[in-house]
């Protein structure tokens, strides 16, 4: 077993289709239509454009694409702060290939990059601590950002700078939580939702119970999902059962990846390294409670927020309406007026249009693609 | 940047480290391990196995037995929904 094409099966997956359409035949369902289905994690968004779930379900469904692509979510501002530390001459700035194209108040790391300034792309954070290794006279800078799937492995980085004693590599920590938004976004009540397909790789590091306020105070089905077609569908089916039999529970759909009480190690490494911030800024959603973390104190040497001075502005972020709109499910991406006109790929204006997890560009890039 | 991929362990290549040589989508890497490392259990114990690998950490074993029992449980489904339709085409009869 190679753990991908044995869950992208089409035959399998058309049986399913049958099941789901079967479900939403049932009474208790079509007394409730549409269903509207939120999936939490870029990652999902993309495997539904990509392999055309949408259009293959059932009418009645409705395919929600939610705020988890930390990509998309990232401030002008912050990819400022990251340009004013990258300026410094002995700096070299490294970053994920997806942070490069934000595009930040004036321009984007990638633009800066071509003009001349040192910004490396990694593939992983310990690819920057290595660069640090590598370069004793420069200082190195690695943006961490992403959700609980990410910040394990940023720690653990920044434990073993610590431990070598490197003194030239700094962290600038962008890293998200995601319970904390699921749960502003249902207080807010704008965006009326019948369940979610929770993010997978967030939950094989938190486990189950962190969600379990979202079935037991807000009554919605919450299903813990893989990534694969088959893995999304059968997710789906799970959630019309709950929703059929008028229940809420947090259910397990990756048995193969995710256990119920997550990784101990990975939990054990954050929790050494990073605190709550009291609230963070999230673009198009704006300043959510307790939603990002930061260094600990006792790590405060390797904590660029500290050691560079950072820009003060931070303005209003009136130009990201639209997006902010899409974040929440309230519009579709292709209602968006800027949408594949002014917004495109190659010149993203939002952020969502940038990472291939981001709902506008996996809208625009799967447009008329069908797989199964 | 957050989707982990799937990746077989085939051998250890720094224990001080917990480093090990890892094939993820025929690419062999060099992949930290320390979160699916335990006391109990030596590294090497850990070789042929698959995890799931993100920004160059193996994040979690996976699972064969989940993995083979929730194909099982979907292929349960497709004999459910084949003996349906064979029902709803009037099949059963000339069986
Ligand atoms: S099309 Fe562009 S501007 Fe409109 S919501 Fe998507 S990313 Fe934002």
């Amino acid at each position: 077993m190679r753990y991908v094409d044995e869950f992208r099966d089409p035959l399998l997956a058309r049986q399913l289709l049958d099941r789901i359409a079967q479900r939403m035949r049932s009474p208790s369902l079509k007394a409730r239509l549409p269903v509207r289905i939120m999936e939490v994690c870029g990652g999902h968004t993309h495997s539904i454009f990509r392999y055309g779930l949408e259009s293959l379900l059932p009418e009645g469904i409705e395919l929600i694409h939610g705020p988890g692509c930390p990509v998309c979510v990232l401030p002008r501002e912050r990819v400022d702060d990251c340009l004013a530390i990258a300026a410094q001459p002995d700096v070299i700035f490294a970053t994920f290939g997806d942070a490069m194209r934000v595009p930040g108040t004036q321009k984007s790391l990638q633009q800066a990059r071509s003009e001349g300034l040192d910004i490396r792309m990694v593939y992983s954070p310990l690819d920057a601590l290595e660069l640090a290794r590598k370069n004793p006279s420069r200082r190195i800078v690695f943006f961490g950002l992403g959700f609980e799937t990410t910040m394990p492995s940023t720690a653990l980085t920044l434990k073993q700078a610590a431990d070598e004693g490197v003194s030239n590599f700094f962290l600038l920590c962008h890293h998200i939580t995601i319970v904390p938004t699921l749960k502003a976004l249902l207080d807010d009540g704008d965006v009326a939702l019948d369940g979610f397909i929770g993010p997978g790789h967030v939950s094989m590091v938190i486990g189950l119970e962190p969600y379990a306020f979202i079935a037991r105070q807000f009554q919605k089905p919450f299903i813990v999902s893989g990534f694969e077609p088959l893995d999304i569908l059968q997710s789906i089916l799970i959630l019309l059962e709950q929703l059929a039999n008028t229940e809420a529970r947090v259910e397990n759909q990756y048995t193969r990846v995710v256990q119920p009480a997550g990784n101990r190690q990975a939990q054990a490494a954050v929790a050494e390294v990073f605190e709550l911030r009291e609230r963070f800024v999230w673009r198009g959603l704006g300043e959510i409670e307790h939603s990002g973390v930061r260094i600990r104190p006792a790590y405060a040497a390797f904590d660029a927020e500290r050691v560079f001075d950072l820009p003060a502005g931070r303005g209003e972020q009136g130009e990201d309406v639209h997006c902010g709109q899409v974040l929440k499910g309230l519009l579709h991406p292709h209602q968006c007026p800027l949408f594949g006109k002014v917004c495109t790929p190659s010149t993203p204006i939002g952020a969502l249009m940038v990472s291939s997890e981001g709902a506008c560009s996996a809208c625009y890039q799967y447009k008329r693609t069908e797989v199964l | 940047m957050c989707l982990g991929v799937p990746g077989q362990i085939i051998a250890i290549d720094d224990s001080d480290r917990s480093v090990a040589i890892v094939e993820v989508s025929s690419v062999r890497r060099r992949i930290n391990l320390a979160c699916v490392l335990n006391d109990a259990q030596p590294p090497e114990s850990l070789v042929g196995g698959w995890v799931l690998v993100h920004v160059g950490f193996a994040m979690n074993l996976i699972d064969a037995d989940e993995a083979r029992k929730t194909l099982e449980l979907l292929s349960e489904l497709q004999s459910f929904a084949d003996e349906q339709g064979m029902q709803e085409a009037g099949i059963d009869e000339i069986r």
